[in-house]
């Protein structure tokens, strides 16, 4: 499904080369996690691969499902079903949560030719969905994260994530600033969406989510790498070893 | 005399000799005409050179020729304030027109004609026609004004001595090129309540608006149009617990100046004064307002959010002037805009001067773009660049639709910035 090949990038702005060669293959219906070190690039791929302006993609690229996923605008990705769950949500205050998610619903929607969702239809989503994330309807009336605490915040993105459907989710960090029991509720609502037809790319610092979110592969990064790949044992063996050994140039 | 006061003097004489000299009156309006024109010649027309117009060219505005054929067409749109429904006055190229109007007629308002109040004499009148406008000039000249006062014969007297029921809404269309000078007074009662609307760019407007002691006035005011150039003036005089809010919304236009002048005469009365501008193109929009504190307690408020992209450019100039006997004065300004893109410009002044030792004055301007993080979770989601942009436009406006009181017409303003904002994105 997500298929990044030789992915090399550097900041706009300066002349630095955050992604080095990252080469990834996530099939339909796996759950793929990606740990290591800050500063290592995980947060960069999200930010890429979702389009965000900054960053100057020097070689390589990405497609979802064979498609040039970097020649898109992201408002074009997200319709092609890329979803990035932030690390920092945006607070937008004026903008309401409601009225947001029902734009940008059907604003996907139009883009896959789909019609829109009646304002009935779209409540009853929602209350579905925020019900399960245990997300107060009166949190849903106020602006885009005003407010919302840290948990909050997360538990918006899966409810985001719930609501629109992508076939290709990223999670950065999603796990940073929760408690367990937020932890084990936004770990909840994503096991919930896993399906054959959808894939997860997982960001993490530490293992601890993936108790909860159980990976089909882990992926190391490091210094703008994927530097060792292998099943769940492989978070387990970072959570006991940590990344220090990682530090020496891989190549 | 300076050479420059000079050429001020003949522009000004200039001006004069371009419109007509207003016919029959009472004498208390011939005096009153003497001496605004007594004002204008001594302050001169309106120069680029003066601080007062550092930021606006006033030339386009005070040629002879801008007074004769300053405006192309500016037909209104119906329905501009939603699902208000006001009994509506208009107006065709400067005139007053009866056979084009709703009865005006209500319970607590009486409106004539401007021209037949000043054939006779209206007490109420008489200490407003000119007088707002001269009190307004005390610490910065309005030659403009003054020019208004001189020479306008059309617009309405408004008298409300009780709770007016529907909204009156002045409305100016004009067809083809031509100017226009028009000149509206209020006057609201004791007790009495009212809610005037206005749409349409006069060339040159002026309202003196008195509220008296406990009385309610509400103003919403729509300037939408490529071709207009206008100076319009608003001058209000507040008595003890008067309650007064005055809107503005700009969309486009060549040229406009607003300038509001506002005075609070009596304790414990609350002023607000809001606007809105949307510009682009080679849109030029500047509000100017003057808020006197003259009495003790009161309350002023200004909040004006300019939307501006291509080569606009916004001007903010707000001062609030605190008089000794003002103590306990609560004032507070902001002003703020957001770029779109490189080529517009905003530009404010603010100004604090306070001769009173117990107040509470404070004024903020910010300029900007767009949050481009927020922009960019919102068009990760799906949501195309025009809406996202148009979102974040939508709650950057917000705060002066919150100075509207009649959730109708804040909903008919935020139709306004959605419409404006996805004609942006058409075009792009």
């Amino acid at each position: 499904m997500l298929e990044i090949k030789s992915l090399h990038v550097k900041l706009e702005e300066e002349d630095k080369a955050i992604l080095k060669g990252v080469n990834l293959t996530v099939e339909a219906g796996s759950v793929h996690a990606i740990m290591g070190p800050n500063g290592s690039g995980k947060s960069t791929l999200s930010y890429v691969l979702s389009g965000r302006d900054g960053y100057r993609v020097t070689d390589g690229g990405a497609t979802l499902d064979g498609e040039d996923l970097l020649a898109m605008e992201p408002e074009d990705r997200a319709a092609a079903g890329l979803f990035l769950a932030f690390q920092y949500p945006v607070e937008i205050p004026g903008v309401g949560n409601m009225t947001f998610l029902r734009t940008a619903l059907n604003a996907q929607r139009k883009a896959r030719g789909e019609p829109d969702a009646s304002a009935p239809e779209f409540l009853k989503l929602v209350r579905e969905k925020a019900k399960a994330l245990k997300i107060d309807a009166e949190m849903l009336k106020r602006p885009i994260n005003v407010g919302f605490s840290g948990g909050e915040k997360k538990r918006n993105e899966i409810l985001q994530m719930a609501v629109l459907e992508p076939r290709m989710c990223i999670l950065d960090e999603t796990d940073s600033g929760l408690d367990i029991d937020a932890m084990k509720l936004v770990a909840d609502g994503v096991n919930a969406l896993r399906s054959e037809g959808r894939a997860f790319l997982v960001i993490t610092h530490y293992q601890r989510l993936l108790d909860h979110i159980k990976p089909d592969v882990v992926h190391i990064m490091s210094d703008g790498r994927i530097v060792e790949s292998g099943g769940p044992d492989l978070a387990l063996k970072v959570e006991a070893q940590g990344y220090a050994h990682l530090q020496e140039p891989a190549a | 005399m300076t050479a420059a006061l000079d050429s001020k003097r003949k522009a000004a004489e200039a001006l004069l000799h371009t419109l007509p000299l207003p016919g029959r009156e009472a004498g208390w309006a011939r005096d009153a005409r003497a001496a605004a024109r007594t004002r204008l010649l001594d302050a001169g027309a309106p120069a680029k050179r003066d601080e007062y117009w550092k930021y606006t060219d006033p030339s386009s505005l005070t040629t002879p020729a801008a007074v004769v054929d300053g405006t192309g067409d500016q037909p209104e749109m119906e329905r501009q304030f939603g699902e208000v429904h006001p009994l509506r006055a208009r107006f065709v190229n400067g005139r007053f027109r009866p056979d084009l109007s709703d009865g005006i007629v209500q319970d607590g308002l009486t409106t004539v004609t401007l021209a037949a109040v000043l054939e006779t004499d209206v007490t109420f009148a008489r200490g407003l026609f000119g007088t707002l406008e001269a009190a307004g000039q005390e610490k910065v000249a309005r030659p403009l004004a003054a020019l208004n006062t001189a020479c306008a014969t059309e617009g309405l007297v408004l008298h409300a001595t009780g709770p007016v029921a529907r909204p009156v809404h002045l409305r100016h269309d004009q067809i083809g090129a031509g100017a226009s000078l028009i000149r509206h007074l209020v006057r609201v009662e004791q007790g009495a309540a009212l809610l005037l609307l206005e749409s349409g760019v006069p060339t040159n407007a002026v309202i003196e608006i008195d509220v008296a002691e406990g009385g309610t006035f509400q103003h919403v005011r729509i300037q939408e149009g490529p071709r207009a150039r206008a100076a319009s003036h608003l001058f209000a005089r507040l008595g003890a617990g008067a309650q007064f809010k005055t809107f503005t919304l700009t969309s486009d236009g060549d040229l406009t100046r607003n300038e509001v002048v506002m005075e609070f005469a009596g304790a414990g009365a609350v002023g607000h004064i809001a606007g809105a501008v949307l510009a682009k193109g080679d849109s030029h929009v500047d509000n100017t307002v003057f808020v006197t504190h003259g009495a003790e307690g009161c309350e002023s408020r200004q909040v004006f959010k300019n939307v501006l992209t291509d080569n606009a450019r916004g001007i903010f100039q707000g001062k609030i002037f605190v008089r000794p006997v003002a103590q306990k004065t609560d004032g507070y300004q902001i002003s703020q805009a957001v770029l779109l893109n490189d080529g517009a410009q905003f530009s404010a002044k603010p100004e604090l001067e306070i001769h009173a030792d117990d107040v509470k004055c404070s004024h903020g301007s910010t300029t900007g773009q767009l949050d481009e993080t927020a922009l960019f979770y919102l068009r990760s989601r799906g949501v195309p660049f025009a809406e996202a942009e148009a979102m974040l436009v939508a709650a950057f406006a917000e705060a002066a639709f919150e100075e509207l009181a009649d959730p109708d017409l804040a909903a008919a303003m935020r139709g306004h910035v959605a419409r404006w904002m996805a004609e942006r994105g058409r075009a792009a």
